[in-house]
Parts: structure tokens; sequence; C-alpha cells
């Protein structure tokens, strides 16, 4: 049990210490594939060390609700890796909460950031709260749905138990309902952590952007939480597309073996995601915004072919 | 058994005593009176729901010493969970409306407010403690009509009257549809109590029709699509406080009276019962939540929502009527008990956004949030609450709303268990639809929140505004207390309502387990959470990353600075964005459910059109279901009036004649009917 609790503290820690990374890690490769020298993998970091040594300035007129929305942004992202299994499964909070409690915290924390969007005041901020809540919104049907795709073949939403029956049953991964979500669920991953074409996270001053115009008005130590827990993110999305859909190399005993192989296969899983991201976004422009919706709706279709195959093929 | 008698006795003669204080004492006295009476009334309900849920006891009441014969009550587990929801929401309402009113005062009829108040939460009580159809359709049209005179109490606003006349209008249409089934149900004896109902044997047809009826009787006071037309016009014009009691507790009683009938006393019916019902609860879920987004009037916003969370607590009951239909019923019980576990969140949660609502209607005199925002410093406690309220409504754990939606999509995957695949398929779109609700919801309450309560205020009246008084206070942090608790103990709310469901044929409560540990657990798809340690978890996460902040040396420095903006010196309020604004996006992308209409005249300079004198942008958003539906209805209604006015000439011999023939038709039909 203790091992648990351990096991449980480690993979919150290392999900906090490779977050950085990953986002430097697709950042890097995009540049390789542009022939661009680009930053190293490891900027990310000396970014937030720098933020965090840095004078914070606030708008005179926001209220006490901006400085605490960073806390809840960053407690709910590391609530997740609490809940999500990256290394192991079942993992002792796994009673805690199941992939409707893991989406539903995701949008505490945006809906939080999006109300400091709003707080001081700056059109760049409304703006960026509306688009992201807009995304959020259009987003959730099809999260739902990859949601009931999955847990209609495991019988449970828990995750510890997505990832066993998928074990137990490696048939179950090729099967169209699990590969048609994982489909939809890739598309909400980009829509979500704010990547091409929904968003473009390399510009901070253009009409189109989303994350960005929301945090605009953060510096300091907040923007570093706020910074940190996008990349959290990232790689919630990434290791939940990795695990839940092809959960070999989740380690399933705590033996030091089996969690090395974890440790090894999570990253290799994360660094074939960044690949594809890193390529995609080099290949494809960001989307008009009203553009959006209707790749949304494209993996709103896929997560229902998804749900009504695996409904069917039973 | 005493106590039960005693906490009814209470009940019973608390609210009248309210009513007539109200009626005699005026002044500031007479509203607290009000208040004590109404507030002790529900305190009292409370009480007797809680004792009659704890201890499983079923108190009955036939009222010999009435007039009226035939009145008899009897408080089974779902009565005493809906005498709950009134006594939380009534007690915080009334406490509320003793400073909220003090504002009428010299202005509206403070005794009529007062008394209607009282009556309506009297026959609140009474309807779901009522075992027969009179009892029950008295209660019922005591509650409408005093609910119509607190609508009409402002009615030199403009929007009032019209408001009333829809509510009073659509409720009968309901009222008639009501008594027509209660009429079917129990064979033209409308005193023949529950009981006999219960066993009565229909046919098929019968039941079928009583099913529709109630539906539609139900459906009009809960305000499900496309009934719910008159609901968010009369909910706004109401006083604040009596907003939160409508939108909180009257038409939970559509709710009340649909899991009565269908589920009660029709035991469940054949799959298309639960189709119909779980439609129109998404068709409303949805509906509400798009209209609520156009809306930029807080409280019209707000009565949108109720349409929206109504749509989900049928989304529930639908759901658990077709596991029923399907002979299983643990997922029955599932869906009928996330469907009610909802109605009390809704009624929390709903009432305190209304309250808080009425303290910024109270303070800055507008409900336009165009003209709003900066409250967050001026209104701190207000703000607070209407965040949690806010969250809450959004579903964002571990408060009360994600609770129950939770449970009722716990409720919708458990459709995979219905034998049929192509009728299983509807719980994966309810799925969807109910998340994309949800997502909007949560779009919506920060567009609500945010410009109402952030940033620069808008206006001179939104810059001056002052803190509500502290009854107002205590009624706003009740209700958000109570939407904590609800959030936070699902292990003991869950068991208690499906206990609760004991009396009821249709579900198994046996079936179901949910346990008592403190992960959630459903039964049939299985899924598992836990509300409290999520919120310490988050709590302590939070202030681990604070503590975290100091302890390894981030800077601590901190400086205000102006909103960064591009350059420009100093910032107006016509900079920020707006109401309107926020939901542009989402207007563009629902523009074929909308159909906004738009005028754009720009005005330029007469030497260049690259010179811009002035633009006017309007856009509206109006309802086309009310169009399309109702106007072919209200020109037949004015026809056929029109049409029977002719026989009111105003001639007294005329109306002679018609007494006459009244009265010879009549003796001739008893006759013949021997």
């Amino acid at each position: 049990m203790t091992i648990g609790y351990a096991l449980e503290a480690a993979q919150a820690a290392l999900a906090l210490l490779l977050a950085p990374g990953l986002v430097g890690l697709v950042r890097w490769l995009k540049a390789r594939l542009q022939n661009r020298r680009g930053a190293p993998a490891w900027q990310p970091y000396w970014e937030l060390a720098k933020l965090f040594q840095k004078e914070v300035v606030i708008s005179s007129n926001a209220s006490w609700l901006f400085r605490v929305a960073p806390f809840v942004v960053f407690a709910s992202a590391v609530a997740v890796t609490l809940l999500v299994p990256i290394l192991a499964v079942p993992l002792p909070f796994d009673g805690v909460g199941d992939l409707l409690v893991v989406v539903y915290l995701l949008l505490l924390g945006t809906f939080f950031l999006s109300l400091a969007g709003l707080d001081p005041g700056s059109p760049f901020g409304g703006m960026g709260a509306s688009r992201e809540m807009t995304v959020a919104a259009l987003a959730e049907p099809t999260v739902a749905l990859a949601i009931f795709a999955l847990a209609l073949s495991a019988g449970s939403t828990n995750l510890g138990q997505i990832v066993a029956r998928t074990t137990a049953n490696p048939a179950a991964a090729l099967s169209p309902g699990h590969l048609l979500a994982f489909g939809a669920l890739f598309v909400v991953t980009l829509a979500e952590t704010g990547r091409l074409p929904v968003d473009n996270p390399a510009t901070h001053l253009e009409l189109t952007m989303i994350h960005e115009a929301m945090v605009l008005e953060y510096s300091g130590r907040y923007l570093a939480l706020i910074e940190w827990a996008a990349g959290l993110k990232l790689l919630i999305f990434f290791s939940m597309l990795g695990n839940l859909f092809v959960p070999w190399g989740v380690a399933a005993t705590l033996t030091p073996a089996a969690l090395a192989l974890a440790v090894v296969s999570l990253a290799v899983k994360l660094g074939v995601l960044a690949v594809v991201v890193a390529v995609l976004e080099t290949r494809i422009a960001k989307l008009r915004l009203f553009r959006v919706p209707e790749l949304l709706s494209v993996s709103f279709v896929l997560a229902l072919l998804a749900v009504t195959s695996s409904f069917l093929l039973r | 058994m005493a106590l039960t008698d005693l906490l009814l006795t209470v009940l019973l003669l608390a609210y009248p005593t309210g009513a007539l204080a109200a009626l005699g004492v005026g002044g500031a006295a007479g509203r607290r009176l009000v208040a004590a009476c109404g507030c002790t009334g529900s305190l009292a309900g409370l009480a007797l729901g809680a004792v009659c849920l704890g201890r499983g006891v079923v108190p009955t009441l036939a009222a010999p010493f009435l007039p009226l014969t035939g009145l008899a009550l009897r408080v089974d587990g779902l009565s005493a969970f809906f005498l709950v929801v009134v006594g939380v929401v009534g007690g915080a309402v009334t406490v509320y409306g003793a400073g909220y009113s003090a504002a009428y005062e010299g202005r509206y009829s403070l005794r009529l407010l007062g008394a209607m108040l009282n009556v309506l939460l009297l026959s609140l009580c009474v309807q779901v403690m009522a075992d027969n159809a009179l009892t029950f359709l008295m209660a019922w049209e005591a509650m409408s009509l005093s609910a119509y005179s607190m609508v009409l109490t402002e009615h030199d606003r403009p929007g009032t009257l019209r408001a009333a006349h829809w509510y009073i209008a659509v409720t009968h249409a309901g009222f008639a549809a009501l008594v027509a089934m209660f009429l079917l149900l129990s064979a033209g004896d409308l005193t023949a109590s529950f009981a006999s109902m219960r066993s009565a044997s229909l046919t098929p047809g019968v039941r079928d029709a009583a099913f529709a009826l109630a539906l539609l009787g139900f459906g009009t006071k809960a305000g499900l699509a496309p009934l719910h037309v008159w609901l968010p016009m009369a909910h706004p014009v109401a006083p604040s406080h009596v907003s939160a009691l409508m939108s909180g507790v009257v038409i939970k009683m559509g709710v009340y009276g649909f899991v009565r009938v269908a589920v009660d006393l029709l035991v469940g019916g054949p799959p298309w019962w639960g189709g119909l019902v779980l439609g129109v609860g998404t068709l409303s879920a949805l509906l509400g939540v798009l209209y609520a987004l156009m809306e930029h009037d807080l409280k019209r916003l707000l009565a949108y929502h109720s349409v929206e969370n109504i749509g989900i607590i049928f989304i529930g009951i639908g759901a658990g009527l077709m596991f029923r239909s399907f002979a299983l019923p643990a997922l029955a019980a599932l869906g009928i008990v996330a469907g009610l576990y909802h109605t009390i969140n809704h009624a929390c949660f709903k009432g305190l956004l209304f309250l808080g609502a009425g303290s910024v209607l109270h303070a800055t005199g507008t409900r336009n949030m165009e003209e709003l925002g900066g409250l967050v410093k001026r209104m701190p406690r207000t703000a607070l609450c209407f965040l949690v309220g806010s969250c809450a409504i959004s579903a964002l754990p571990p408060l009360n709303g994600f609770a129950s939606e939770w449970l009722v999509f716990q409720t919708l995957l458990g459709g995979s268990a219905i034998p049929q695949p192509e009728i299983a398929v509807i719980m994966p779109i309810a799925v969807a639809m109910l998340a994309l609700t949800s997502g909007l919801a949560a779009a919506c309450f920060v567009k609500a929140f945010g410009i109402t309560f952030l940033a620069i205020p808008r206006s001179p009246e939104a810059a001056r505004a002052q803190e509500a008084p502290g009854s107002m206070q205590i009624g706003m942090a009740t209700l958000a207390v109570a939407c904590v608790a609800l959030g936070l103990t699902p292990f003991v709310v869950v068991p208690v309502l499906a206990s609760s469901l004991a009396g009821l044929r249709a579900v198994a409560p046996a079936a179901v387990t949910f346990s008592l540990a403190l992960p959630l657990q459903v039964a049939g798809p299985s899924g598992q959470m836990s509300p409290p340690i999520l919120a310490l978890g988050l709590v302590l996460l939070a202030t681990l990353a604070w503590l975290a902040l100091r302890v390894l040396g981030a800077d601590r420095r901190l400086r205000r600075g102006d909103t960064w903006g591009c350059g420009r010196i100093g910032q107006t309020p016509r900079m920020e964005y707006t109401a309107t604004a926020f939901a542009e996006p989402l207007r563009r992308v629902f523009a074929e459910l909308y159909r906004p209409t738009r005028d754009l005249s720009i005005d330029f300079h007469p030497a260049s059109r690259y010179f811009v004198q002035s633009i006017e942008y309007r856009s509206e958003v109006h309802p086309w279901i009310e169009r399309v539906l109702y106007d072919p209805l209200l020109r037949g209604f004015r026809a056929a009036a029109g049409w029977i006015r002719r026989l009111q000439a105003g001639s007294l011999h005329l109306y002679l004649l018609y007494l006459t023939l009244a009265f010879v038709i009549l003796l001739t039909a008893t006759r013949w009917w021997r």
C-alpha cells in the first residue's frame, strides 16, 4: 500500500519533471523539421526558472480571482496526473476519480483560467477566454463519446480497468471502435492543448490566438505555474492516448523491472506522439477560428462511429 | 410517531400564520414576521422530510378538521425527499426576502407579496404530501395562482403583464391536462387514494393517454422544451427571491408529479415512454443552454438555464423509465436517483444564483450584464456565493452539479445493457448531447460571472454598488454551503435517495448497491469516484504549490500596473470585452439555430469612404421556436376568442336566454343519463 502511494508521488513528480521537456521537445523537433536550429529541448526549464525569479506585475483592475486562478489551474492538472495511469495500474487513487472526473478536472482549470482572462479587463483576455471556452465546449461531446467507447469495451469508466481489460485482450486494441476513438481523441488533444491547427502556441500577438491571448496579463511566478500546467496538460493527453489505447508497457506489478519498462515505454510513446505532432504542425496551417468547429465535428463523427461500431460488433 | 405529527402540525400552522401576519402587519415588523413564519414552516418541513427519510416512517393524515372532505396527506419516501428540497430553498429564500423586499416598501404591495409567499410554500408542501388527486390538484392550483400574483408584483414594469399572461395561460393548459389525466387514472373519482390508482388495472390505451397527459401537464410546469416559452419570461420579472423559489422549487413540482405518476402510479410502461422523455429532456437541455448563451439579461440567462437543468433531470428519469421497460431494475433505480439528485442540486445552485442576481439587481438596479462589471471588489461576498453557484451549475468537481451529472452519465453508459442495439444507440447520443450541454454551460457561466463581477464597472451604477444587507447574505451563504455539502457527500445522499424510492414498485431498490465506503460506486456500469478526497486533494495540492513557491524562494515581489493595451494610455470600460462579444463565436457556430437578425449601418465621411464617422450595429436573437410553434396557436386562439365574444353581446335578454337554455339542456341531460 505504501509502495502504491510512493508510486503515485513518483508518477506525479515524473510528470511534473517531464512536462516542460515535452513541450521543448516538440518545439525542437518542429524547428529541425523546418530547417531551423531551434532552441534545445530543455529551454522551457530555463524559462520556468527565469519566470520564478521574476517580479509579478498585476493589472490594477484584477481581483483576488486573478491570483487564485494559477493555483487552481496548477492543482487540477497535478491532481489529474495522480489519477491517470502514466506508469502503472491499478493506482491507489484509481477509485478517487474515473475518466469523467479527469475530463471535468481539466475543465475546472480551463474555467478558472478563462475567468482570469476576463479579470484585468483587457480585450485580449476576453477574446482568449471566449475562444477557449468555445473550443472546450465543442470538444466536450467528442471526449464523452470517446469515453463511452472505451468504457463500453472495458465495462467501466475507471482508468485502471480500461488499461487492464485492453492488456488482457490485445485484439480489442485493434477493434474499429478503439481505432476510431483514438482518432477522435487525437483531434481533441490538439484542440484542448492549444496546438495547430486550432491554436498556434508559437505566436503571441496575432488575432487568431487563443491560449496565449488569455494569459497575456500573467507574469512571473503565476505565468510559470500556468505554463507548467499547460505542459502537464499536453503530457496528460499524450499519456492517455498512449496508455489507454496502447496499454503495453504500463506496469501491472510494482517490480523494479516492470517500472523500468514502464518508464522506457512512456518515453517511447511520448516521443512518437511528439514527432507526430511536430510533423503535423509543420505540414498544416492554422485553421480560421470559425473553421475549427468543422474539425471538431469531424472528430465527433469519428467518436460516434466508434461507439456505434462497438455496439454493433459486441 | 409523535415527532412527525408535531412537525406536520407546525408546518401546517406556520405558513398560514405567516400569510395572515403579512396581511395584518405592515412595515419592517411585517417583513420579519413573514420571514420568521416562512422559515419556521420550511425548517419544520425540512425536519419532517429528514426524519421520514432517516427512519423510513410513513406518516399519514386525513383531514377531518377541514370543511372540505376528501383531503388526505401521506409522506412516503418520495414526498419526504421533496419536502427537504422545499425546506432548504424555502428557508433560505424567506430569510433573504426579509432584506430584499425592504426596497419594495412604499412602491409595491408588500402585504400581498408576503402572504402569497407563505401560501406558495404551504401549497408546495401540501402538494408533495398529497395522497389523492383532489388534494394534489387543489395544491397545484394554489401554487400556480400564488406564484402568478407574485410574478405580477412589479406590475408597472414593461413586460411584466405579458409574462404573467403567458405564465397563467400555459400553466392552466397544463392544469387541464392534469385534471384529465387524474380522471383517467381514478376512473372519475378524484378523491380516490393514490393506493387505489396504483392497483387499478387500465388498458394500454388509457395508460398511454394518461402518460402523454402527464408529460404534457407536468412538462408545462417543469418548463420542458417546447413547453418552456413562459419560463424565461415569467421567472425574471418576479422579485428575485420569488424567482429563486420558482426556478429552484416550483418547476421541480413538475418533476415530482411526473415521477409520482409515471413511475409510482403507472409503474413504468413501454420503451417509447422512456425514449420520449429522454428525447424531450435532451432537447430541453441543449435548447436551454444555447439560448442562455445569447442572453445578456442576468435573470433571463438563469431562467434559460433552468430549462437546461430540467432537461438533465428528465434525461435521468427518461433513462430510468427506459431501463425499467427492459427489466433492468438496478439501472432504472440509478437513473431516477440521478434525476432526483440533480433535482435537489439544481434547487440549491439555481436558488443561490437567482439570489445572487437579486443582490446585483438590488445594488445596481439593472439586470443587463453589459452595464455591470467590477462587482467582485464592491460585493465580495455576493461574488463568492455566485462563483460557487457558477461552478456548481457548470458541473465542475467537487461541487454538487458534478456529482449528479456524473451519475446521469453513468446511467447512460449503462445503456450497453439494453439488449436491442438499435435502441441502445440512443444512449451514446444522449451522452454526447449532455456533454455538449455541460461544456456550453461552463462557457455561459464564465460569461455570466466574468462579465458581471470581474474587470471594470461598465456603468456608474455598477461602480457605486454596495454589498447586500446581512439577511440577504445569510440566504445566499446557506445555499452556497448546501451546494458544497451536497457535492462532497454523494455517498450519503445516494443511498438515502435509493431508499426513498423503496415504496415505488417500478424500481427495485434492493437491486441497487451503492457502496457506503468513501469512493462512490455505481452498481451497473461500474465507475468510481470520491468527491471528498478529490476536494481535499485539490486544496492540498494548491496549498503545496503555494508553500513550495515560498520555501523554494520564488520571487515574491508584486507590482500593480495598468492592463497592457498596445501602448494606448488609460483604459475605459468601452475597451472591455462585452457579453455579446464573448458569446459571438458560439453564435456563429450555431447560427442555423439562432438565425440572428443583424442591422449594420455605417456612416461614412462625405469626402471619402475610407473615413468612418460612426458605426451602428444591432443584432438580436429571437427564439424562432416561439414564432413557429406558438404564433399559429395564438392566431387561432384570438380568432376563436373573437368569435366567442359575439355570445357576450351585453344584452340582458340574450343572457336570460342562455340561462334558460343551459338549465333545460342540463335537466334533459340528467334525465337521459339515468
